[in-house]
C-alpha cells in the first residue's frame, strides 16, 4: 500500500509528440502514411493497412503499453441526415462526398485505435484505411489481449474483419442479426418512422447570452 | 513491509498449489464438466450480465461473459442528436455517477469549439464530479458486503449515500440523471446553504468510511475471501486497458485527474493517488475505500475557495461545433471514461466513440476466471466493479 505525492505530472509537450512520430517513422518507415500533431492537444498517425499489426508491435516496444480502445469510423455522410425529415416528403438531396478527418485517408472506412504511454502520460491515435471491397485488417489480439472485445464490437457494428482474431462472434447483437448498425447507410428505423422533433429545440441559456449573441440560424 | 509481502506471497502460492492439487484429483477421478449460467438476472451482477462458466467440480475451466442484454446503441443515437442533447443520453451510461459521464463529452465539445468554462463553473463541475464519485463508490462499498455475505454494510451505504444524492438533487434537480453540464459552463449556480450542508455530509461520509473499514476490511472472513483472490499482474492490466481503481490496485500509478491538464479544479487542491502492489480483490476494494476518502478531502478543499463570477461562458444560442476530432477522457468512478468526438461542423456529432471503463475492465474476466473456484467468481466480479450500462452502452 502506498500513495504518491508526486506533483501534477509534466504536461506532454508538442516536441515530445513530434519525437514520437519521428521514432515511429524510423520503426515502420514508409508505412507511416500521414501524421498530424495538433499543438497542445493530441497526435494522430495514419499507417498503411498492411502495417496495422506491425504498428501495434512497434508502439508497444516504444512504451505505449496501455491499450485504450479500438473502433472504426465510417466517413460516408449519412443518407438519412439527422432523421429530422418528414417521411412523407420527397427525399432530400444530400452531399455524399466522403471526406476523412485528421491524418487523411482514401477509403470510406477507417480503423481507429488509441494507445497510451503510462509513464510519459501521452496518448497516440492510430488510424488505418480499410478497403471497401475487402474490409479486413490484421488483428491486434496477439499484441494487446484487450483488443479482443473491441475488435468483436467493431466487427459487428461496422462489418470489418480482423484476420487472426480467435473468435469474431457478435458482442451485443443476436447472432442472426443482419447489417452493421454503426455504418452510416444503416437506417435508424425509429427516426424514419417518426422524425425527431427535438433537433430545433434549444433551451435559453442562463446569463442572458441568448439575447446579445444572436441566433446563428 | 517485507514480512507482509512474503505473507501475501505464501498465501498466493498456497492458493495456486491447492488449485493444482484439485486439478490432479479431478483428472484421477475423471470428473465430468458442467456448464453453469450465472445471470442474466443474478444479485451479483448489478444488472443483466450473463456469465457462462464451464466447471470441473468446483473449479472454472473457462468462463465467458455474454453482454448485450442492455445495449441501447448510444453511439448511433448521438449521430441524430444535437450536442446539448447528447448529455441526457450519456447520463445513462454509468447511472450511479451520472454527472461524471457528462463532463468528458462537454469538455470534448468545448475543446473543438475552443472555449473554456469560467473558473466558477470549473470549480462546481469538479465538486459535482467528486460527489458523483462518492455516491457511486460508497454504494460499491456497501454492495461488496452483500455479495460476500454481510448484510449490514449495504444499509449503511444507502443511509449515507442518501445525503450525497440530496446534495446533487438540491443543485441539479435530479437525483440520478442531473443533465446539468452545458457547453461553456453549467445550467445553474449552487443553491443557498450548499457549502455548509456539503461540509456536514463530507464529515458523515468520512465516518462511513471508517465504519466500513472497521466492519468489513478488518473482518477476517472478508480478508480470507478477498486476499490473494483474482490477482491481476501489472502487464496484464495494461494490455486489457484496465483503468481506475482496478489499475491502481495492480500497482499502476495512473490517475487522469493528476496526469493530464484539463480545465477542471483538481490541480488546485492537495490530494493523493493511492496505489497497491498486490493486484488482488482486497487491493481493489481497499483502493476504492481510500478514493472515497480522498474525494471528501477534495470537495472540502474546493468548498473553501470557490471563485466568484459567471457560471457560463459566452456561447451562441445554437451551438455548432467546428470541424475536427477530439479525444477527452476523465477519471470517472469506474475508471477511464472517454469520448472520441468527430465533428463535421454540424449541430450534432458526426461520430462519437464512447470508451467506457467497465467494458475494458470486464474484458479481463475470461482470463481472470480461469481456474478459480465458484464462490470466488462472485468475489472477483464484485471487486472488479462494473455497471451494466457502462459495459453495454
Amino acid at each position: 500500500m502506498s500513495s504518491t505525492d508526486t506533483p501534477i505530472a509534466e504536461i506532454p509537450g508538442d516536441t515530445l509528440r513530434e519525437r514520437i512520430v519521428a521514432d515511429l517513422r524510423t520503426k515502420i518507415g514508409a508505412d507511416l502514411v500521414d501524421s498530424l500533431v495538433k499543438p497542445g492537444d493530441d497526435v494522430w498517425v495514419r499507417v498503411s493497412t498492411e502495417a496495422w499489426r506491425r504498428t501495434g508491435v512497434a508502439l508497444r516496444e516504444m512504451g505505449f503499453e496501455y491499450f485504450c480502445f479500438l473502433s472504426a469510423i465510417d466517413w460516408m455522410p449519412s443518407p438519412f441526415g439527422k432523421g429530422e425529415d418528414d417521411p412523407t416528403a420527397p427525399p432530400v438531396e444530400r452531399d455524399d462526398t466522403v471526406k476523412q478527418g485528421y491524418a487523411g485517408g482514401e477509403t470510406r472506412m477507417q480503423v481507429l485505435a488509441r494507445l497510451v504511454h503510462p509513464t510519459l502520460h501521452v496518448g497516440i491515435n492510430i488510424k488505418c484505411d480499410v478497403s471497401d471491397s475487402e474490409p479486413v485488417v490484421e488483428s491486434w489480439v496477439s499484441v494487446f489481449a484487450g483488443a479482443n472485445w473491441h475488435e468483436r464490437e467493431a466487427h459487428e457494428m461496422f462489418g470489418i474483419g480482423f484476420a487472426g482474431h480467435p473468435d469474431l462472434r457478435n458482442m451485443y447483437l443476436p447472432g442472426e442479426f443482419e447489417g452493421h448498425p454503426l455504418r452510416k447507410d444503416f437506417p435508424l428505423l425509429a427516426r424514419l418512422v417518426k422524425p425527431w422533433p427535438g433537433i430545433v429545440d434549444v433551451e435559453p441559456m442562463p446569463g442572458g447570452s441568448a439575447d446579445e449573441e444572436g441566433d446563428a440560424e | 513491509m517485507t514480512s507482509t509481502e512474503s505473507l501475501i506471497d505464501r498465501r498466493q502460492l498456497a492458493y495456486i498449489a491447492s488449485q493444482a492439487a484439485d486439478a490432479r484429483l479431478n483428472i484421477e477421478l475423471e470428473t465430468e464438466g458442467m456448464t453453469l449460467n450465472i445471470g442474466p438476472q443474478h444479485p451479483a451482477t448489478h444488472g443483466t450480465l450473463r456469465i457462462i462458466a464451464h466447471l470441473d467440480g468446483e473449479q472454472v475451466v473457462w468462463a465467458e461473459p455474454s453482454c448485450g442484454y442492455m445495449h441501447r446503441g448510444y453511439e448511433k443515437l448521438t449521430e441524430v442528436r444535437t450536442y446539448p442533447q447528447v448529455t441526457s443520453l450519456v447520463n445513462r451510461i454509468d447511472w450511479l455517477g451520472s454527472f461524471a459521464n457528462e463532463v468528458p463529452f462537454i469538455l470534448a465539445a468545448e475543446k473543438l469549439m475552443g472555449i473554456e468554462a469560467p473558473p466558477r463553473a470549473q470549480w462546481i463541475r469538479t465538486i459535482l464530479f467528486e460527489l458523483s464519485r462518492i455516491a457511486n463508490v460508497s454504494l460499491f462499498l456497501g454492495d461488496l458486503g452483500v455479495q460476500l455475505g454481510a448484510i449490514t454494510p449495504v444499509f449503511m451505504a444507502f443511509r449515507d449515500r442518501e445525503h450525497v444524492l440530496n446534495l446533487i438533487e438540491a443543485t441539479t434537480g435530479g437525483r440520478f440523471h442531473p443533465n446539468f453540464d452545458r457547453i461553456g459552463g453549467l445550467k445553474d449556480d449552487l443553491p443557498a446553504g450548499f457549502i455548509d450542508e456539503t461540509r456536514a455530509v463530507m464529515k458523515t461520509l468520512r465516518n462511513f468510511c471508517t465504519e466500513i473499514e472497521d466492519l468489513l476490511f478488518g473482518n477476517e472472513i472478508f480478508q480470507s475471501r478477498t486476499r490473494g483472490i483474482g490477482v491481476i499482474p501489472k502487464d496484464i492490466a495494461m494490455q486489457y486497458g484496465l483503468s481506475g481503481a482496478n489499475a491502481r490496485a495492480s500497482g499502476i500509478d495512473w490517475d487522469l485527474r493528476r496526469d493530464q491538464s484539463l480545465p477542471m479544479a483538481w490541480d488546485k487542491v492537495d490530494w493523493k493517488v493511492w496505489t497497491h502492489p498486490d493486484g488482488d480483490s482486497f487491493a481493489r476494494c481497499w483502493i476504492r475505500l481510500q478514493e472515497v476518502r480522498e474525494s471528501t478531502r477534495i470537495v472540502d478543499q474546493l468548498l473553501d475557495n470557490i471563485p466568484t463570477g459567471p457560471i457560463m461562458a459566452k456561447v451562441p444560442r445554437i451551438i455548432k461545433v467546428p470541424e475536427g476530432e477530439a479525444w477527452v477522457s476523465t477519471e470517472n468512478p469506474l475508471g477511464e471514461m472517454g469520448y472520441y468526438v468527430v465533428s463535421k461542423g454540424d449541430l450534432g456529432p458526426f461520430r462519437t466513440k464512447i470508451r467506457s471503463a467497465s467494458f475494458n475492465n470486464i474484458s479481463i474476466v475470461p482470463w481472470i476466471l480461469k481456474g478459480v473456484y465458484v464462490p470466488d467468481i462472485i468475489t472477483i466480479l464484485a471487486s472488479l466493479y462494473f455497471i451494466l450500462g457502462d459495459i453495454d452502452r
